[in-house]
């Protein structure tokens, strides 16, 4: 240990390994919704890793893009490999951080006093669809383009700026050379970093606040005479090996979509992009990929430019505001009214219904549809705010539950 | 901190005036910096000399076939309409956001009428979707089952069903919010077009 000893007098390497781990105490009773933090971190590792190695052999340029991703599926040893890795993973990232978010939404764990975590959970999820869309131009075929075509327009429903911000985010008078190359810039290096730097906020201001659990309940409320908490457990090897029970699953279920389904049917890796893209012809169907569908069926409902995309960033900003919005004092689910079971459970299924509905042609029905799940997707929050307040709930244990 | 400095006869309000100074010339600093590098992310000279017009011949155009040329990389439809084109405009003109061209961002002055073109039977027009900029799809067949009976040819963006008729001009109750642009362009004799131009007439 005499090495040990050397490094801890010139840098924090055992005190930081028992502020985070060995002796951050987390609540006992964890259930299964709380594997995908852990999973979310793992998967931005595996995005990081095959990542790089993928930008090895592509090409961020306008006349070799394409060829250089097929080079990579081809020619390049394992490349296919590497690829459908970093593709599935982008999937696997959102399934992840969804079921992650929506377990905040089962336990209360965006409240009081964890309302920068949610926040900066929130920034991580905004920073990670930015990544995420970046990336899909990259292959450069007919859904990279025109999907980008269409997100960047977005913001040309801006009044007065919208033309001129349009203009500035491609480099161009189209989606051209110069956009391809500056978001594979951003892909590969500004949005990573940024993306680091808030899951270590996320994560230091959890460790400061301590991890909210299944009953809602702050452990630390009752201590034993070292002022650990009595329902806490050391959370490195507890939860690390009840990780690694998640992660084991977890990797079940991606090699399965990895070796035979790499495509996710056309959900994942979309048909379309499998032509060069080409400015003079949108495809047939245009779909986003699945994990962006729920937004854009609320972009789609609204006949109207502005207030499409103003109702879409709305379903997305109106999370942001989460933690003052739900006003009830109860915490979890298990504690909360029927209301906020039936609330909860309406958004959920809204929620998917949106992302299935997006996918479909319009039809009338299908916009019908989807302009009723978009408002029971806003009613969520409005029936939250206002019966929140004074909403009849079971009474609180004091300590944890089994 | 105050109380402990004042106790050493620490001017504070000379500090809190020397920090404020200090933070904001700073900031007027990285504002400067910042200056070059979101400039950067404006069109290249290249990418704003890449625009030249293009001449486009249409002796072998034939009636309701519909040419599509590139055009500052985007796509320039010409139309060559019939006579039952253009009296099937007329009909539409109830259902349509702009039917008389009076936002005249979307067009040159020629081409603010009726058929929203120089001459009535071809339309020239830039073929991206008002709306958030897909390339519609030409659909001339009247009353198609996908479409409806009240069809009577035009222009259906597959990204969010946006409705142009044969001129161009968008259908109410879609997002788009204005007609297709009429880029500029001129006859330099009767079978070619200069598009991205003019011409002296205007």
């Amino acid at each position: 240990m005499s090495l040990m000893n050397w490094i801890d007098d010139r840098f924090p390497a055992t005190k930081m390994w028992n502020e985070h781990l060995a002796q951050y105490y987390a609540p006992k009773n964890f259930n299964f919704w709380y594997f995908f933090g852990s999973l979310a971190l793992m998967v931005l590792v595996i995005q990081i890793v095959s990542g790089i190695f993928l930008t090895m052999h592509y090409k961020p340029d306008g006349s070799l893009a394409f060829a250089s991703v097929e080079y990579i599926m081809r020619d390049v040893p394992y490349g296919w490999l590497i690829r459908y890795i970093h593709s599935t993973g982008a999937t696997a990232f959102f399934i992840v951080v969804y079921m992650h978010m929506f377990r905040g939404l089962l336990y209360g764990s965006f409240k009081q006093p964890r309302e920068l975590i949610w926040l900066f959970g929130m920034f991580i999820y905004v920073a990670l669809m930015a990544e995420a869309f970046m990336g899909y131009l990259l292959p450069w075929g007919q859904m990279s383009y025109w999907g980008a075509q269409v997100i960047i327009s977005l913001f040309g429903a801006i009044p007065v700026i919208g033309d001129d911000l349009t203009l500035w985010i491609r480099g161009d008078f189209v989606i051209g050379d110069a956009t391809l190359n500056r978001f594979f810039a951003l892909h590969v290096i500004a949005l990573p970093l940024v993306l680091v730097f808030l899951v270590i906020a996320h994560i230091l201001a959890l460790h400061e606040v301590g991890s909210n659990n299944p009953d809602g309940v702050e452990i630390k409320k009752n201590k034993d005479a070292n002022g650990i908490p009595l329902d806490g457990i050391p959370f490195h090897p507890y939860y690390s090996v009840k990780d690694i029970v998640g992660v084991v699953v977890f990797l079940f279920f991606f090699s399965v979509i990895l070796f035979f389904f790499p495509d996710g049917g056309g959900y994942m890796l979309e048909h379309a992009n499998f032509v060069a893209s080409n400015p003079l012809k949108t495809p047939e169907h245009i779909a986003p990929v699945w994990y962006f569908t729920p937004f854009y069926a609320i972009l789609r409902a609204v006949p109207d430019k502005l207030m499409g995309v103003g109702a879409m960033g709305a379903s997305i900003v109106v999370l942001f505001f989460l933690p003052w919005i739900d006003r009830c004092k109860v915490k979890s689910i298990r504690y909360r009214s029927v209301i906020y079971k039936l609330n909860l459970a309406v958004f959920a299924i809204s929620f998917v219904v949106l992302g299935w509905l997006a996918m479909q042609p319009v039809t009338e029905t299908i916009t019908t549809l989807s302009r009723l799940f978009a408002l029971l997707y806003f009613a969520f929050f409005v029936i939250l705010f206002i019966t929140s307040k004074n909403e009849t709930t079971k009474p609180v244990p004091d300590r944890v539950t089994s | 901190m105050s109380t402990a400095n004042n106790g050493n006869n620490v001017d504070t309000g000379r500090r809190r005036f020397l920090v404020a100074s200090t933070s904001v010339v700073a900031a007027v600093g990285v504002g400067f910096v910042a200056v070059p590098f979101l400039s950067s992310w404006m069109p290249s000279e290249r990418a704003k000399n890449a625009g030249a017009p293009v001449e486009v011949d249409i002796s072998k155009l034939e009636e309701g076939r519909l040419l599509v040329v590139e055009w500052q990389s985007k796509p320039v439809w010409i139309l060559k309409r019939s006579k039952e084109m253009l009296e099937n405009l007329l009909k539409n003109d109830d259902h349509l956001r702009d039917p008389h061209s009076e936002n005249t961002d979307q067009q040159p002055a020629y081409a603010q009428n009726e058929d929203r073109s120089r001459k009535p039977e071809i339309l020239v027009l830039v073929g991206i979707c008002t709306h958030l900029g897909c390339s519609p799809t030409y659909r001339p067949e009247i009353g198609p089952e996908d479409l409806g009976e009240d069809w009577l040819g035009g222009f259906f963006c597959p990204c969010h069903s946006s409705r142009y008729d044969l001129a161009g001009r968008v259908f109410e109750g879609v997002p788009a919010p204005s007609n297709l642009v009429v880029p500029p362009h001129y006859y330099v004799n009767d079978n070619v077009i200069l598009i991205g131009n003019d011409g002296e007439a205007a």
